[in-house]
């Protein structure tokens, strides 16, 4: 019952009109990245992140929340119209939602993705307000080296749940660590791999890397393929609305399903991308009309994307209990919170309750506001997409430099973004992962912090990462997964071979 | 997409390819082997091993940058020795041409913000970049150009007070903010 009280306190925080304005204008914007190529929820995020520095940290989470769930709803329209996943985790959408569109229920198929969309939210959000302040509770009894664990964790994750060469994985890793440690060491104050140079004393801000990775890296790839839309038209009339949602019932086992699967690949750094995909690869084998998937069955729209919202979702769960970030655009919601001075992790239940819990009831409205925003004006977007590239790449190039400038106001920055846009376009030509690079960008240092104090505890003993049952058995789990892709080689030689699943070659690697 | 542009499509038009998935994957091992290298070595400087009073400063980095070399090295190995190495073509001459077209320009247009500012050259670019690639007329291009950035002007000078850089020659100063 605690849960419930500090949940309509959290929705009398957040219903001021001032906030559901904001709620309105962030899915609006939201939907609006989802929908432009080259604009993501990670790089959107932090390019409007500058515009909220003026306000109270809970309008400002309220609309930058918002942004993401609208871009989480945005993707699957141009999966649906014009078969281009607007985001990497609505692939999936596109196997079942354009032939819905070819014929001629675009309608139903965009209400479908909506609805579940919604509906993956709605179950996700229900799961953090009733687990996070429990796991917050417990949380406050972790020392350094349950923390550094927990970041092990993570980070192993990558390795053992992820697609793709192991070796890049690490490699991407590596690479965000290092560019991590540029600049002025925290605990010695020492300059660290700054060859000289007094402008990099700040190191490299991972807002940068965001919107230089994803924003520049994502135009230069789009580019190569010479855009030429052609989408689909979309009516969704009240009718197509009330007709689909008579429908849409019959898949709860779908649903459910996909919902458990979005949130635990959405706790674990799995993501949304390998989440929609295991979804529609389970609906597509447990379904009665599982043969059909791929002809445009609206339960294959259901099953990703009611897991990718799910999962997109619950990323914030880590953030908001432990501080640590379970996607990208996570990452960049509590890159926000340190700037608007609030420490992302357990405490923050005890010191920041209006805070978090004005969130969590931002989560219940926003996904509220964010169906009713997109169910109405689809056509709207739909039309924005038939814009030539040719206006819009540069505009998207000048959106980024400035989001680039504004994060610390300073020219060195834009050139950076330019940098990092061509590692994107490299990494992501070649099958590099760039979330865990990302990731940690923006955890290196507190990840260090964590291992040094615990290397202080200990005295240089790393056996203190065993020292009682928690930490033993996170360390141990986090190990098994680095380890994962030379175990699971290993039992591939004892048992017999078994098949590629085709489904898994046409996720893109996230 | 990588899974659009696999091996069986190289073979046909060879005298297009620029350059193939695995050389690209060699030198880019190479060069992330080099900058953890460096890493090491710097790390190394700073002190990698147990100070007077703890770990030093170098004692985190030594280890990413080992990882790093470690794991840049086994890139490099399946790149160049393995059987199942990519050969897929990275980039044909059509399309390295069309992603340059898009980021030369940028560059430039970042060099000019630091002498004119971030509102001249976005116009001067936004315009520049329809006629020249978009073949739209002059006139809508100047139009589309100055509007998006009186757009961009009025939401972060007027709006959110969020000024921008209006580089070493400020023409805009005029307009007082």
């Amino acid at each position: 019952m605690d849960a419930l009280n500090s949940l309509l306190q959290g929705f009398l925080v957040v219903l001021t009109p001032l906030n559901i304005g904001l709620m309105f204008v962030g899915i609006t914007l939201g939907v609006l990245i989802g929908v432009l190529p080259g604009l993501g929820g990670a790089n959107g995020v932090a390019i409007l992140l500058p515009l909220t520095f003026t306000m109270s940290p809970t309008s400002a989470i309220v609309m930058l929340s918002c942004i993401y769930w609208g871009a989480l709803f945005g993707g699957a329209i141009t999966s649906i119209l014009f078969n281009i996943p607007g985001e990497p985790w609505s692939v999936a959408t596109t196997f079942d939602g354009y032939p819905l569109a070819q014929k001629g229920q675009a309608g139903q198929a965009l209400t479908g993705a909506f609805t579940s969309s919604f509906v993956g939210a709605l179950v996700a959000v229900l799961m953090i307000t009733f687990l996070a302040p429990l796991v917050a509770k417990f949380a406050l009894r972790f020392g350094a080296p349950e923390f550094f664990s927990v970041y092990l964790l993570t980070f192993c994750s990558f390795v053992g749940m992820g697609k793709g060469s192991p070796f890049k994985i690490l490699a991407s890793m590596a690479l965000g660590f290092a560019l991590a440690a540029v600049g002025m060491d925290t605990i010695t104050g020492q300059l660290r791999m700054t060859f000289g140079l007094s402008e990099l004393m700040r190191g490299f801000d991972f807002l940068i890397a965001v919107i230089g990775l994803f924003g520049i890296g994502e135009i230069l790839l789009s580019m190569e393929e010479g855009l030429a839309f052609s989408g689909k038209t979309a009516r969704i009339n009240p009718k197509v609305v009330w007709e689909t949602w008579k429908i849409l019932p019959r898949y709860w086992v779908t649903s459910l399903r996909s919902s458990l699967v979005g949130i635990w690949m959405g706790i674990t750094p799995g993501g949304a991308t390998p989440a929609s995909f295991m979804s529609y690869g389970l609906a597509k084998k447990m379904s009665r009309n599982g043969a059909k998937f791929g002809t445009g069955e609206l339960e294959g729209v259901v099953a990703p994307e009611t897991a990718a919202h799910a999962a997109g979702t619950s990323a914030l769960l880590p953030m908001l209990a432990l501080g640590i970030p379970g996607s990208p655009t996570a990452a960049v919601l509590l890159g926000g919170l340190l700037i608007w001075g609030l420490q992302p992790g357990p405490l923050l239940f005890v010191e920041q309750k209006d805070f978090v819990w004005g969130l969590i009831a931002s989560m219940y409205l926003g996904n509220i506001a964010g169906l009713l925003v997109v169910l109405t004006t689809v056509p709207l977007f739909a039309s924005i997409l038939r814009i030539p590239f040719s206006i819009i790449a540069p505009v998207i190039i000048v959106i980024c430099a400035i989001g680039a400038y504004t994060v610390h106001n300073a020219m060195l920055d834009i050139f950076f973004m330019l940098g990092f846009g061509v590692i994107g376009y490299v990494f992501k030509k070649l099958d590099y992962p760039l979330a865990p690079m990302v990731l940690a960008l923006v955890l290196g240092d507190k990840a260090e912090d964590s291992f040094r104090q615990a290397m202080l505890v200990s005295q240089g003993d790393v056996m203190i990462m065993w020292s009682n049952t928690l930490v033993g058995s996170i360390t141990t789990l986090a190990l098994l997964l680095l380890f994962w892709p030379l175990i699971s080689r290993l039992l591939g030689f004892l048992r017999r071979p078994k098949k590629v699943d085709p489904l898994l070659a046409e996720q893109p690697v996230d | 997409m990588s899974e659009a542009d696999g091996a069986p499509a190289s073979d046909d038009a060879p005298q297009h390819v620029v350059t193939r998935n695995c050389s690209v994957d060699a030198v880019v091992s190479a060069v992330l082997f080099a900058i953890g290298a460096v890493v090491v070595v710097q790390a190394r400087a700073l002190g990698s091993g147990w100070q007077s009073d703890g770990p030093g400063s170098g004692y985190f980095p030594f280890y990413i940058g080992l990882i790093l070399c470690i794991a840049s090295a086994g890139i490099f190995w399946q790149a160049v020795f393995s059987a199942k190495r990519n050969r897929g073509t990275f980039v044909d001459r059509e399309q390295l041409g069309r992603v340059l077209s898009v980021f030369v320009p940028a560059v430039v247009y970042v060099v000019a913000i630091v002498f004119v500012g971030i509102y001249v050259a976005s116009a001067v670019y936004i315009a520049a970049f329809m006629v020249v690639l978009g073949k739209y007329p002059v006139w809508k291009s100047i139009l589309i150009g100055v509007a998006v950035n009186a757009l961009f002007f009025a939401m972060f000078e007027v709006w959110f007070k969020v000024p921008l850089y209006k580089g070493s020659l400020a023409p805009l100063s005029f307009l007082g903010y």
